[in-house]
């Protein structure tokens, strides 16, 4: 009896997280598998109605014009965050005094809330704002930040990578503990300056942190809602809506269940393909430092 | 000219800390501007005239703020309690022990990072409804009540600990639990504090989840209720300022306080040697 307990000791205390998992996550996500393929309206009953949903979907132009705005998030956003967050760490790696000022600086928008940052961006870009009237006072003419199908999604890119900078710095900063100072010391002695040396010596070796930042930021593009939400609603002319936010609308606003689990679907196997290309990509190559 | 070599790099420092830190600083001051200040003034006008607090007075009588505030504080504490509980007591097995069906657990909790929230937060809302979580704190503590992340990093820590240790308290009759609850978990404590840290400022910050699940203003958290303040008084600069400069404060203290949760000790992340 005691060898039967002892044997399910590893069980019991894997017992609560793997409940929570189960109700919430492995439950519902062969539910929305199988809500995909019904006719769901909320308030009804689903119908089966098999791969009609992804017929439909297809062919739908929002569809199209949502998973294109989706995938131009990703390349206007995981670039700068890969890149700049790198600069950033390298500029805040060394320990002068007053850095962590500026580490903390770097990192407040982080910590605070998308939908702060949201309105705080929403009233930069506002038509009389304040970005507007700096350009004003440059003569150049105001832009219509959010309210201009053409830059309103570029307008809502830059608040992501505003927002996330300091979060990849903080990873990229963790990578460089691990480089031993005298590589890079030993390449200025042989005459290249700072970003020389940088470039040469610490950047190759920070690949790891690089794909993980990559990687990270590749799927919170492709999940992106919030700073949607608030700065525009997927307007102007549905010129913000993503992949997301288009779940969202048909699922929680229309009521489509069935559509939107479809919806879903195919953002899981985006993310689930990109994750994996990512990991193709980076993991040749790897140094072993 | 090591001199001035410095104090461009700290000028620089700073031209970047007024990027990340100025639309907080232009929110404070909007919230700042009394009613005779023209906010739209151009050239705008950095420094409010006349400040005053009768916008943030306004938020508290305009909306149930405070009660905003209360559901955030319970919901994110109850969150970290259930967060460090779950994934302590998850990690442990999988770092110490050997059992049938370790791989796979393993695997299938490292698969939930793959999958996006919002592919199951159809499903999700419909389990909800149907257990009676709609519209209440639970219905935001308990699907988020572990995460996979949290479970890894606690199990790299357990890790660490020196397998001496357990074995002596294991020589000296200690029970599994009794184990658990007075060697492991105080020798994992900075892990910990880590993992608190960042479930609470996750929780405060999340927006979706919280939109989908409650209909009751009374019972939105913050984040849904600023939106709502933004969306519903959306010409009210002002009032929709001092809303969210409010609901910043305490994350901002949390921040300030703790910080070096955050991003480390002085010494942390330079170029090693």
């Amino acid at each position: 009896m005691a060898q039967l307990a002892k044997r399910l000791i590893p069980y019991a205390f894997l017992a609560p997280a793997l409940a929570v998992l189960g109700i919430f996550f492995v439950w519902p996500l062969l539910h929305a598998l199988y809500l995909s393929g019904t006719d769901y309206q909320l308030g009804g009953v689903p119908l089966w109605v098999g791969a009609a949903h992804y017929q439909r979907l297809v062919q739908d132009p929002m569809f199209w014009k949502a998973t294109w705005q989706t995938f131009l998030y990703l390349v206007g956003v995981v670039p700068p965050l890969v890149g700049v967050s790198l600069l950033l760490a390298l500029a805040v790696a060394k320990p002068r005094p007053g850095i962590r000022f500026f580490r903390a600086a770097y990192y407040l928008p982080v910590v605070v809330s998308m939908v702060v940052v949201g309105i705080a961006w929403r009233w930069l870009y506002a038509e009389n704002g304040l970005l507007n009237g700096w350009l004003s006072g440059l003569g150049l003419g105001g832009v219509g930040w959010l309210t201009d199908p053409s830059v309103a999604l570029w307008a809502v890119m830059a608040v992501t990578v505003w927002k996330g900078l300091g979060y990849y710095m903080m990873i990229y900063l963790a990578g460089l503990q691990t480089i031993p100072a005298d590589l890079y010391e030993a390449a200025q002695l042989d005459g290249a300056n700072r970003w020389q040396a940088h470039w040469a010596v610490t950047v190759p070796l920070l690949k790891p942190s690089i794909s993980l930042v990559a990687i990270i930021s590749s799927i919170s593009a492709l999940k992106v809602f919030t700073e949607i939400f608030v700065m525009t609603g997927g307007g102007p002319l549905d010129s913000t809506q993503t992949l997301v936010y288009y779940l969202y609308e048909q699922g929680f606003t229309n009521g489509n269940f069935g559509y939107a689990s479809a919806l879903g679907m195919v953002l899981f196997l985006l993310v689930l393909g990109f994750s994996l290309l990512n990991l193709r990509f980076f993991e040749s190559g790897k140094v072993q430092a | 000219m090591r001199r001035l070599r410095n104090l461009a790099d700290y000028l620089g420092l700073g031209l970047i800390a007024v990027v990340t830190v100025g639309p907080f600083l232009w929110l404070l001051s909007t919230a700042l501007k009394s009613a005779g200040e023209n906010i739209f003034a151009f050239p705008p006008a950095l420094l409010p005239e006349l400040p005053t607090l009768s916008n943030f007075t306004a938020v508290w009588e305009t909306v149930p703020f405070g009660r905003y505030t209360w559901n955030s504080l319970v919901v994110s504490l109850l969150s970290v309690v259930a967060n460090l509980l779950l994934a302590a007591l998850a990690a442990y097995p999988l770092a110490r022990m050997t059992f049938r069906g370790k791989g796979v657990i393993f695997v299938a909790i490292l698969a939930t990072m793959m999958v996006p929230f919002q592919v199951i937060m159809i499903p999700l809302f419909l389990v909800c409804l149907r257990l009676g979580l709609v519209d209440s704190i639970w219905g935001l503590v308990l699907p988020t009540a572990v995460s996979a992340f949290g479970i890894f990093l606690l199990r790299q820590a357990y890790m660490a600990i020196p397998k001496e240790l357990e074995e002596a308290a294991l020589i000296d009759g200690c029970g599994p639990l009794a184990l658990w609850w007075r060697v492991m978990l105080p020798l994992i404590r900075p892990a910990l504090a880590t993992l608190a840290i960042f479930t609470f400022v996750g929780t405060w910050g999340d927006f979706l989840w919280p939109l989908i699940v409650l209909k009751d203003p009374q019972q939105y958290t913050l984040p849904v209720g600023i939106a709502t303040l933004a969306g519903t008084f959306s010409g009210n600069w002002r009032l929709v300022a001092a809303g969210s400069i409010l609901s910043m404060v305490p994350v901002l203290l949390v921040f300030i306080v703790l910080q070096r949760f955050f991003i480390g000790d002085e010494t942390a992340g330079a170029v090693k040697g």
